[in-house]
């Protein structure tokens, strides 16, 4: 039987507020335990929450980004259940009304545009963080973590293998940073997935019994997990076995997922709203000033890259995977409007390889845009080769002579040579010194022509104009 | 001095007759010696209490002395005072010293108010009698037989005994008028959201407000200045300009429409208490006020939807406390879930454990509809109720409570007789409305009675005025029972 694998995905995306949803502690990464907890991140006897007015903000930045409607009022409720990192002993969520309803993103998979329909996104608190380890059969609590906003993206089951899934979260996690209301970082958990995996028979309309695989923080486990799951389910209903409704953790180091806890030992969370806090009201007002805080988003920039620039839709989503990137290439292309292509496959090749081999980001990039588009244009205006211009790029990114490459150029002397008639004295030399392969070549010999090239190159120290000693090589050996 | 009002007391400190020095300690004193007869206070705090008379009494000095200042206040220990036992009447919080202030404490330091002693009260605020309390029940000072009401009982057996001049109470139900009629003294609860939430532990988040308890409505006005106003740490509190509660005490009442609910002057009421309601209703006559019918057909639901409401909200509200950070922790246990479950088992009362299941239940999945939502549709009915009564009358009048204080441990054992003893005060809770309860007279063995006067939105001004101008003509505000 041909199966077909249905996934929807669960982000967690944490928001780039510098202090919690409901308290005023900082949100920093990386402090000694409970140095970032407060009266209320501690859930003291009386004390109560307080709306963070920057993470609604983020929230409303999401849903316009994705074209969602912003319900107004939304609600928050309790999600009710005991565990120590939960210090309440109800988590702040919301359950029926969310803030962002609807939606959706447009992935490429298999190198086509697909568009995948968000169910909503709603805003939460994060729990705190259990430790286990060194505490001799105790355990111990950290609350730093407790109280951090979250805004948990729900998509619809419109995934249809694990591909799509990685390609879905990844132009999410782009555009989460691209609008600048995560950092995702996903080693310090700004960005986890959860992943509902169900199997049904290719052709059904009919959803098969799903399982949800909890907190993969990377893509590669996202993809792995998704792999091992929809196998795992085929192969148990080929042996005539059934699904049961569970949650499933993935093991990476054994690469296979296993039961958390099943349907039947799930928690009834007794979600009712939040009577500590009013019904969320968002004016048009608030929602038409973020809108005009917008950026230009991933998917319009990728399409004007292919209608003002005439990059193929592969450069051009590349070049917009990231905001950096984009506004890379947009600030070098402006200084090279012929060049385009010319600036897209430069950022493409030689600039992400480059920041790949050191693992930095491009807004660590040791040469500007400026410093590239001046590279750039010397490539353009004949002054070097591409090929001469390589080695220029990589005086330029070892930081010498200020990244200057008219001075790189200069001082190695890579200036190209263009001027015919020195072409034409190096070519009649060559040939004069090669009368045996200029014979082979007029005998039809056609390899007898790249040796003669060359020996040019080589004479220039692959200075000449390559276009120009190809065109006047060709002139001399059939004139 | 222990019969002054507040304003008296004021003028005392104020003309230098009296230090607040002096005063804290006589109130000490006499709570030294009577409080272990009534059990009013669970903690009194000698040296906390004095260094904060000794502030008010330079503020006094320097000539920056406010209403209240120096002026000993007893605290509901439902508020977290920092460097304060902070309990809410449970075994669960017996080890609980608060690091920080709730918003009403700041309030009354910041009037320069004395904190003289943390007073009693039902476990969590759950309960009609006071009995709840881990530390104890309170004994009325009118009859040691009789309990003193709930759960604010401690704070009204501290003013009735005249242990405090004043005193802070909070009233999710009823538990600031009902404590108040059976003890004989004065009370309100504002309308919701007037008062700071922070730090007041909660019961039932929608439902709970902290209000004044006093023996005269002239000092509920002094009191309730200091204590309302907005605070951002509170997203239910309300932003409106400052008001002057006593603004009208001496309005005449000519031309006062009161509202009789015919639903409030039926069975149940008990024959005392009923006289004692009609011969109030003359006196505000003779006032000039009119007394017009009018019907609440939704308000006799208001206690089965209160005892869906207020539990479901307490049941999450009492979640935190699990022993893991604070509080009480039972003392051996085999892993987490058995930590948690002995502890709870241990550290609740019957009655808190009572309405954890019930709000648990309500909010259970296949219930939720059935119970909570449906409480919710008619708690908006009943304020609807409320709302369109207000179009033929400015104030509602009926009996605080359907009888005078029962005898301690005569409904310990029943919930539902305990539960009905709130019948006439949960509906202002469930709608917001402000409420007061005033002294009208004694009935049956000469325990005290109570007015029920309630209001539309923000009537407070208007309610203390009636109240005021009854106390004028009218002198059961001004009997003690020692």
């Amino acid at each position: 039987m041909q199966w077909e694998i249905v996934i929807g995905l669960e982000v967690h995306a944490q928001l780039s507020t510098h202090s919690k949803i409901f308290s005023g502690a900082s949100t920093a990464y990386g402090a000694p335990p409970n140095t970032q907890a407060c009266v209320i991140d501690l859930a003291l006897p009386g004390v109560l929450p307080v709306l963070n007015k920057g993470a609604v903000e983020r929230a409303i930045k999401f849903g316009l980004a994705v074209g969602a409607k912003i319900n107004s009022p939304s609600i928050f409720a309790r999600k009710n259940y005991f565990y120590p990192d939960l210090p309440k002993g109800y988590q702040i969520s919301q359950y029926e009304l969310p803030v962002v309803q609807g939606g959706s993103i447009v992935i490429q998979a298999d190198g086509v545009d697909k568009s995948i329909r968000l169910t909503r996104a709603h805003l939460e608190e994060d729990a705190g963080k259990s430790l286990h380890e060194d505490f001799h059969g105790m355990s111990g609590i950290d609350l730093n973590r407790a109280g951090t906003p979250l805004l948990e993206i729900v998509s619809e089951p419109d995934l249809r293998s694990s591909i799509e899934a990685v390609a879905y979260a990844k132009t999410l996690h782009a555009l989460v940073r691209w609008i600048g209301i995560c950092d995702g970082n996903m080693q310090e958990g700004s960005f986890r997935c959860d992943a509902n995996v169900s199997v049904r028979p290719r052709g059904s309309d009919k959803l098969g019994t799903r399982c949800e695989i909890k907190n993969l923080n990377s893509f590669r486990f996202l993809e792995r997990a998704i792999d091992y799951e929809a196998r795992r389910q085929i192969e148990t209903l080929e042996d005539g076995g059934t699904i049961r409704q569970e949650t499933r953790l993935y093991d990476a180091s054994k690469d296979e997922t296993r039961t958390m806890r099943s349907k039947e030992d799930a928690n009834d969370y007794r979600y009712f709203p939040d009577p500590d806090l009013l019904p969320l009201e968002i004016s048009s007002g608030w929602i038409e000033q973020i809108q005009s805080t917008l950026p230009e988003l991933p998917q319009a920039r990728c399409n004007r890259y292919v209608t003002e620039f005439k990059l193929s839709a592969y450069d051009a989503g590349v070049l917009t995977s990231s905001r950096e990137t984009a506004d890379y290439f947009e600030t070098t292309v402006k200084q090279l409007p012929t060049q385009a292509k010319l600036c897209a496959n430069w950022i493409m090749g030689e600039i992400n390889g480059q920041l790949n081999k050191d693992g930095i980001e491009i807004n660590d990039c040791p040469i500007s845009s400026a410093q590239l588009a001046a590279l750039l244009t010397r490539i353009s205006d004949g002054t070097i080769s591409g090929k001469t211009a390589k080695t220029v790029f990589e005086s330029m990114w070892n930081g010498e002579l200020d990244k200057d490459a008219d001075a790189v150029i200069a001082a190695k002397g890579l200036k190209q040579i263009s001027d015919d008639s020195a072409i034409e004295k190096l070519v009649d030399e060559v040939l004069a010194a090669n009368a045996q392969q200029v014979t082979d070549y007029r005998n039809g010999k056609e390899k007898a022509f790249n040796s003669l090239i060359g020996q040019i190159m080589k004479a220039t120290q692959g200075k000449a104009n390559p276009a120009q000693v190809n065109t006047i090589l060709k002139k001399k050996l059939t004139g | 001095m222990f019969n002054d009002s507040l304003k008296q007391l004021s003028d005392q400190l104020s003309a230098k007759k009296i230090s607040s020095t002096e005063l804290t300690s006589d109130f000490l004193r006499r709570i030294k010696q009577l409080n272990p007869e009534y059990n009013a206070f669970i903690t009194i705090n000698e040296e906390m209490s004095l260094a904060q008379a000794q502030t008010a009494d330079k503020m006094i000095a320097a000539g920056q002395a406010g209403p209240l200042t120096g002026i000993p206040i007893a605290q509901k220990d439902i508020f977290c005072a920092k460097g304060w036992l902070t309990t809410c009447g449970s075994k669960m919080l017996s080890n609980f010293i608060s690091p920080y202030d709730a918003g009403v404490i700041e309030r009354f330091n910041q009037a320069g108010a004395v904190n003289i002693g943390k007073t009693n009260m039902d476990e969590f605020a759950m309960g009609s009698s006071n009995e709840t309390s881990f530390f104890g029940s309170v004994k009325n000072p009118w009859d040691p037989a009789a309990v003193p009401g709930g759960s604010s009982g401690g704070a009204a057996c501290a003013v009735a005994a005249r242990l405090a001049p004043a005193a802070t109470g909070t009233d999710t139900g009823g538990s600031i008028r009902q404590p108040a009629a059976l003890c004989g003294i004065s009370g309100i609860k504002p309308t919701y959201g007037l008062v700071s939430r922070y730090g007041m532990i909660a019961f039932a988040s929608s439902l709970d407000q902290a209000g004044p308890m006093a023996k005269s409505a002239e000092d509920l006005t002094l009191l309730l200045n200091v204590m309302t106003g907005f605070d951002a740490r509170d997203s239910t509190s309300l932003q409106r300009e400052t008001e002057d509660y006593g603004r009208d005490l001496q309005k005449p009442l000519n031309g006062l429409r009161i509202g009789l609910p015919k639903e409030y002057f039926a069975a149940g009421m008990s024959n005392d208490v009923a006289s004692a309601v009609d011969k109030a209703l003359d006196e505000y006559r003779k006032l000039g006020a009119q007394t017009v019918e009018i019907s609440l057909p939704n308000a006799p639901l208001s206690i089965p939807v209160y005892y869906v409401l207020a539990p479901a909200e307490a049941s999450s509200n009492l979640s935190r406390f699990d022993g893991v950070r604070y509080g009480y922790r039972a003392e051996s246990y085999s892993d987490l879930a058995d930590m948690y479950r002995k502890t709870r088992a241990q550290g609740f009362g019957a009655e808190v454990k009572r309405r954890i299941l019930i709000g648990t239940y309500v909010l259970s999945h296949g219930y939720y509809d059935a119970y909570y939502i449906k409480a919710q549709k008619l708690r908006r009915l009943i304020a609807q109720d409320f709302t369109d009564a207000y179009r033929q009358c400015d104030l509602i009048m009926g009996p605080t409570t359907p009888t005078v204080a029962f005898n301690l441990g005569e409904k310990s054992g029943d919930p539902i007789q305990m539960y009905l003893s709130d019948i006439y005060t949960s509906a202002a809770n469930l709608t917001g409305m402000p409420a007061m309860s005033i002294p009208i007279g004694f009935g049956d063995k000469n325990r005290p009675i109570g007015l029920h006067i309630i209001g539309n939105y923000f009537k407070e001004a208007h309610l203390l005025n009636a109240a005021h101008q009854y106390q004028l003509v009218t002198n059961w505000h001004l009997q003690s029972p020692i």
